[in-house]
């Protein structure tokens, strides 16, 4: 396959970007596409220029980091992270644009690179359970019903890669949010902390500047992991429950 | 010949710090006589923790709730990416939840028995006895382990074992025991406990007066080089599977922190131990960056098979039962396709030399869920494995459903690290190493499910534990500041190192180094070694690290984002480890668990250790680039387990 | 908890969703109102003068309508402050556009700002037109309900406005109570379709019902 890509550039965050356009030649389609951007990186080194800047580690689809808005959709044409999207999904001569998760709360660091450390301020305000090593009951001590367990799962599977936030049209976090409130406060363990736990990160997620939701639903439809939108409404249930308990106290 | 295959052989080394007596009261022995710090005393003190995985992430976390002051690095830009999270089977446990017969003893006896009988016996103990708490640990902390209808656990069997006591969460048990640390982390940098520096990497190891005092590190966005000081420094880096270019390591993952600290005393033990995992997707061509681990749990219920005859090419769908050799079945008829991994990778590698492999280049065996489907229904099949058959599609373009996957074995694990003793410390006073980082409880080859164990035991329990006394022994440090000459020296060698990366400006890529590297270890120190192989390694090696430094162009300047030089950097440690790699398989001239010679085998083509020769850890001293190294042997005494061929027949 | 809520994107969203439902309720009666128009001169301004006088003898003359206005205008003015904080914030949070452009999301929603812009543009014509009468076309008449419809729907542009601004109404109506259900955390996925349907189907009654007055009046079945 031959491909025609327009890719952000940016030096470094202070510095404007824009877009430039690369030439790649004998891609195969069963190349993902960041092997695909290591062709192009493997050229632009040897050609002495700088080679893009993204963001990757376990190419598997697990941890994340992958981050790339392609043609508008974040990680592209297929519900599945970049790293696992295959160059199959697209056609020899297209021309593809590659660009950064735009959003105020994820500045660009360089090119495609952007700082998601918001995501991680949202979890230290309130996602967890406070369980000290040592002070853990035996396991089997409260059972967990098994749609409880399956519905905590399927939001715990959330890879914090931010694509919800890119799609976004307000660029807001309440997918991520709301998958991290929904996995902890349905489970027994995580009651305690149940209602501090919903307030202090919708606070923590509005003060680092990401926008409120509209239920525009592009988040879920951008989601790798498939969090469902019906994710961010039951976090609302729970944050009014929250402010409600919290008035009574 | 190389110089470097002239090593010399040193005083033994020992585990100085397992306690003697019954083995099952030697953790609480050790806990009990190990000293204590005051915890008024503790916020004093300050413990770096390079790594942010399961092993990183527990210890960083525990080590913060109980009052010590925690600085924590990690690559990654956040600590919850870091590569545990791509762990998918599940995590082992005493737990006997099934009532199957299984116990702390038979988990401390299968894993000694599934390392082949090359792992320490205390060390091993100590883990089957900590796992029963991990599980506690984790379910309070929010994990959600798959539940049966009743609410309780459930749990289900695993490679080289016939008990079930592997805990998941569908095929993303890593993720969510990371998930579990990262949030008792992230609680504890809330508190002020941790100062967490992510997108940070350790370049380098700083020792005063013989004791680890804190590390060089480079700020991956600023490109800034930056020191740390500490009262103890703890490496959970994780492995150093990359060495072979393509691994289902993350592409990310590196030895620098470990080789680094090798380069400054601390010994490197068992490095050709390295775990060669047999469920991979095959690679598809030489654009391929790295590899795909299917979960080992799909061996429960698929068949592997390959044609009965040589380069049968018809589509797998076509060739009749009888035509078809269930090897694995046939071979090992009492544990079938649930043989332990080194086992069924070499049986895989076995078939397709034979010229029986199937797909592209004939580097594959099928994993035939047919059966499965059959008998337990689609819908079951879909419950159990289905993210792992979607992953698969999404990679190959194949439905799993429909066409038995393609499967061969790819490098996952390396058992070997640096030498720790009981106390997890290395022989850098003051220097920890936990996790896939160190090399102590998983002998010559690891247990499914056993890593997960692992690096929680070491995080959450077993370094909390052990590093109080090196604390306690040491309570006021002098400080040490960047005016010590040795800090200065340390920061000029990292500085003139990355320097010299960038201004080589030569006409090769660091990939390109990386790759040819990964494809000589692969061949020549992968599934199957031999003398004369590897010999012609060691003579390689060299030649590719002199040509590195001739040709390698890495773009771009040290103080600012630069992925090149990152990466080139790394290769620059994969370089030297790699030789190491190949001179422990050489020196080694035995098959023991995922380290084969083929010059030591059974008739039947089976590893045949050599017990009295190499019954030992092989703890390897640096002595300079290049030049030949120290063997520190510690003699492996088994008191409990008594070392047997292993048989799974 | 007013602080906590007033505070909070998701407070503000929760004021905009009570906000909007008391309108949505207000508006349906007013559209069954609107409809006695079809029944003559007679009944619509008896239903017209009867609006005035609820409540009595315990309410005053006009106190019931004053009241309902009172909750009105706070809940438009609440609805309103709350969805200008919000844009605001919502624009600010993605500085940069994608070069790529894809259209994204319903219409309906991506309609929401404009829509809302539009009906609140809307409201105060309409209140002008046919509350105070000051930009009432052709003398108006205090008192005369009936015959101030007809005069405003017996021009072009009232016409236009009119239908334009309950088209606008019916999208604002059709995300917006959906969207409301989730603010307010009612929705789960069992009950998605269903109140998606309720809001479907509100949204075209609704428009069905007040877009019926101009269509009759121009059809000639009101004069």
């Amino acid at each position: 396959m031959k491909l025609t890509l327009r890719v952000w550039r940016q030096k470094n965050a202070g510095a404007d970007g824009a877009m430039s356009t690369y030439q790649v030649d004998d891609i195969s389609p069963d190349m993902s596409f960041l092997e695909m951007l290591d062709v192009l990186n493997e050229q632009l080194i040897l050609a002495g220029e700088d080679p893009v800047a993204f963001d990757h580690d376990c190419r598997e689809g697990i941890c994340g980091a992958c981050s790339l808005v392609i043609n508008g959709d974040a990680h592209g044409p297929e519900r599945t992270t970049t790293c696992q999207l295959h160059m199959r999904s697209f056609q020899d001569g297209d021309t593809i644009d590659i660009e950064p998760w735009r959003a105020a709360a994820f500045p660009v660091v360089k090119d495609l690179v952007v700082d998601r450390s918001a995501f991680d301020r949202i979890i230290q305000a309130g996602g967890y359970i406070t369980a000290p090593t040592g002070s853990a009951p035996e396991a089997h001590a409260t059972p967990v019903p098994k749609p409880d367990a399956d519905f905590a799962f399927e939001h715990a599977e959330c890879i914090g890669c931010g694509a919800c936030v890119a799609a976004c049209p307000n660029g807001a976090a309440m997918l991520f949010t709301s998958a991290k409130v929904n996995h902890l406060g349905v489970l027994p363990q995580g009651a305690p902390e149940r209602e501090t736990r919903v307030l202090d990160m919708v606070a923590q997620m509005d003060e680092e500047g990401f926008g409120g939701c509209t239920l525009a639903g592009e988040c879920a439809t951008a989601c790798p992991k498939g969090i469902p939108l019906v994710s961010i409404t039951s976090m609302n249930k729970e944050w009014l429950r929250a402010t409600r308990k919290a008035a009574k106290r | 010949m190389t110089s470097y295959a002239a090593y010399t052989t040193g005083e033994p080394v020992a585990d100085t710090k397992a306690p003697a007596g019954p083995i099952n009261e030697r953790w609480d022995k050790r806990r009990f006589e190990a000293k204590l710090v005051n915890p008024a005393n503790r916020r004093k003190q300050t413990v770096i923790v390079v790594g942010t995985g399961l092993a990183g992430g527990s210890a960083g976390a525990t080590l913060a709730e109980q009052g010590y002051r925690v600085v924590q690095f990690c690559y990654q830009d956040s600590p919850r990416r870091a590569h545990s999270i791509a762990a998918q089977g599940g995590i082992n446990a005493a737990k006997n939840y099934r009532n199957d017969g299984d116990s702390v003893h038979r988990l401390f006896y299968d894993t000694v028995k599934g390392g082949d009988f090359r792992s320490r016996e205390s060390n091993v103990h100590r883990l089957a006895q900590i796992s029963v708490e991990i599980i506690d640990q984790c379910v309070a902390q929010g994990v959600p382990f798959a539940r049966e209808y009743g609410g309780l656990l459930d749990t289900r069997s695993f490679g080289g074992v016939q008990v079930s006591r592997t805990f998941y969460a569908r095929g993303q048990t890593g993720q969510q025991l990371l998930l579990g640390a990262y949030q008792a982390l992230s609680r504890q940098v809330a508190a002020g406990n941790i100062e967490l520096h992510p997108r940070t990497e350790m370049l380098d190891l700083i020792v005063v007066d013989g004791r680890a005092r804190g590390i060089v590190a480079r700020d991956l966005i600023t490109g800034k080089i930056d020191t740390y000081f500490a009262d103890a420094v703890v490496l959970a880096s994780g492995g150093y599977g990359n060495v072979f270019y393509l691994s289902t390591n993350a592409m990310n993952s590196n030895a620098t922190a470990v080789w680094r600290a090798h380069r400054r005393g601390a010994y490197f033990a068992n490095p050709c131990f390295t775990q060669i995992h047999p469920t991979c997707i095959p690679r598809t061509g030489d654009h391929q960056s790295k590899l795909t681990l299917m979960s080992e749990s799909l061996r429960n219920d698929g068949r592997i098979w390959v044609p009965r005859a040589k380069g049968d090419t018809r589509p797998p769908n076509e060739i009749p039962e009888d035509e078809r050799d269930y090897y694995l079945e046939r071979i090992y008829p009492s544990f079938g396709n649930l043989v332990p991994r080194d086992i069924a990778s070499r049986a895989a590698k076995n078939v397709c030399d034979e010229g029986r492999g199937v797909g592209p280049g004939g580097q594959g065996v099928y994993l035939d869920f047919a059966d499965a489907i059959k008998r337990m229904g689609r819908k079951a099949v879909e419950a159990k494995y289905g993210n792992l058959f979607d992953m698969y599609q999404r990679i190959t373009d194949e439905d799993p459903y429909q066409v038995p996957m393609r499967i061969y074995p790819a490098v996952h694990y390396t058992m070997g690290g640096l030498w720790v003793d009981y106390d997890l410390q290395t022989t850098v006073p003051g220097l920890f190493a936990i996790g896939e980082a160190n090399f102590s409880d998983h002998g010559a080859n690891r247990l499914g499910a056993s890593a997960l164990m692992q690096g929680l035991a070491d995080g959450y329990f077993v370094l909390p534990a052990t590093i109080n006394d090196y604390l306690a022994r040491h309570p006021r440090q002098e400080p040490v500041t960047d005016d010590h000459p040795v800090v200065q020296e340390v920061l000029a060698e990292t500085e003139d190192r990355l320097n010299l990366l960038l201004s080589v400006d030569g006409d090769r890529t660091p990939d390109s180094f990386h790759r040819e590297l990964g494809e000589l270890m692969w061949e020549l120190c992968g599934m199957a070694r031999t003398e004369a192989g590897l010999r012609k390694a060691l003579e390689r090696i060299p030649q590719i690290r002199e040509e590195f430094w001739r040709r390698i162009k890495v773009p771009g300047a040290g103080e600012e984002f630069n992925q090149s030089l990152e990466k080139a950097n790394r290769i620059v440690d994969y370089l030297e480890l790699a030789e190491l790699m190949c001179l422990d398989a050489l020196h080694r001239a035995e098959s023991c668990g995922g380290h084969f010679r083929e010059e030591s085998q059974t008739p039947d083509g089976e590893a045949a250790r050599k017990d009295d020769e190499f019954g030992y850890a092989a703890a390897w001293e640096f002595t300079g680039t290049g030049e030949a190294p120290v063997l520190h042997k510690e003699d492996l005494v088994f008191e409990y387990v008594h070392p047997t061929q292993r048989s799974y027949a | 908890m007013a602080r906590t809520v007033w505070d909070s994107t998701v407070g503000k969203k929760t004021v905009m969703a009570v906000s909007g439902l008391i309108m949505l309720l207000y508006l349906v009666a007013h559209m069954i109102g609107n409809l006695k128009i079809f029944f003559g001169p007679g009944e619509f301004n008896h239903y017209a003068h009867w609006l005035r006088t609820v409540g009595e003898p315990f309410m005053h003359y006009e106190w019931t309508l004053w009241l309902i206005r009172v909750v009105l205008v706070a809940a438009v003015v609440a609805h309103a402050v709350c969805a200008y904080q919000l844009s605001r914030r919502d624009i600010k949070a993605r500085p940069n556009k994608y070069v790529h452009k894809r259209p994204r999301a319903s219409y309906a929603t991506r309609t929401m700002r404009w829509g809302g812009i539009i009906l609140g543009l809307f409201i105060v014509w309409h209140l002008l037109d046919l509350t105070t009468g000051t930009v009432h076309s052709g003398g108006f008449q205090p008192g005369h309900p009936y015959q101030n419809v007809v005069d405003t729907f017996s021009t072009w542009y009232g016409d236009v406005i009119y239908i334009v601004a309950m088209l606008a109404l019916g999208l604002h109506i059709r995300h917006g109570f959906w969207s409301a259900a989730q603010t307010l955390g009612v929705g789960s996925r069992a009950r998605d379709r269903a109140l998606k349907t309720v809001a479907d189907v509100l949204a075209l009654l609704l428009t069905a019902g007040f877009i019926a007055v101009p269509v009759g009046v121009m059809t000639g079945v009101v004069s």
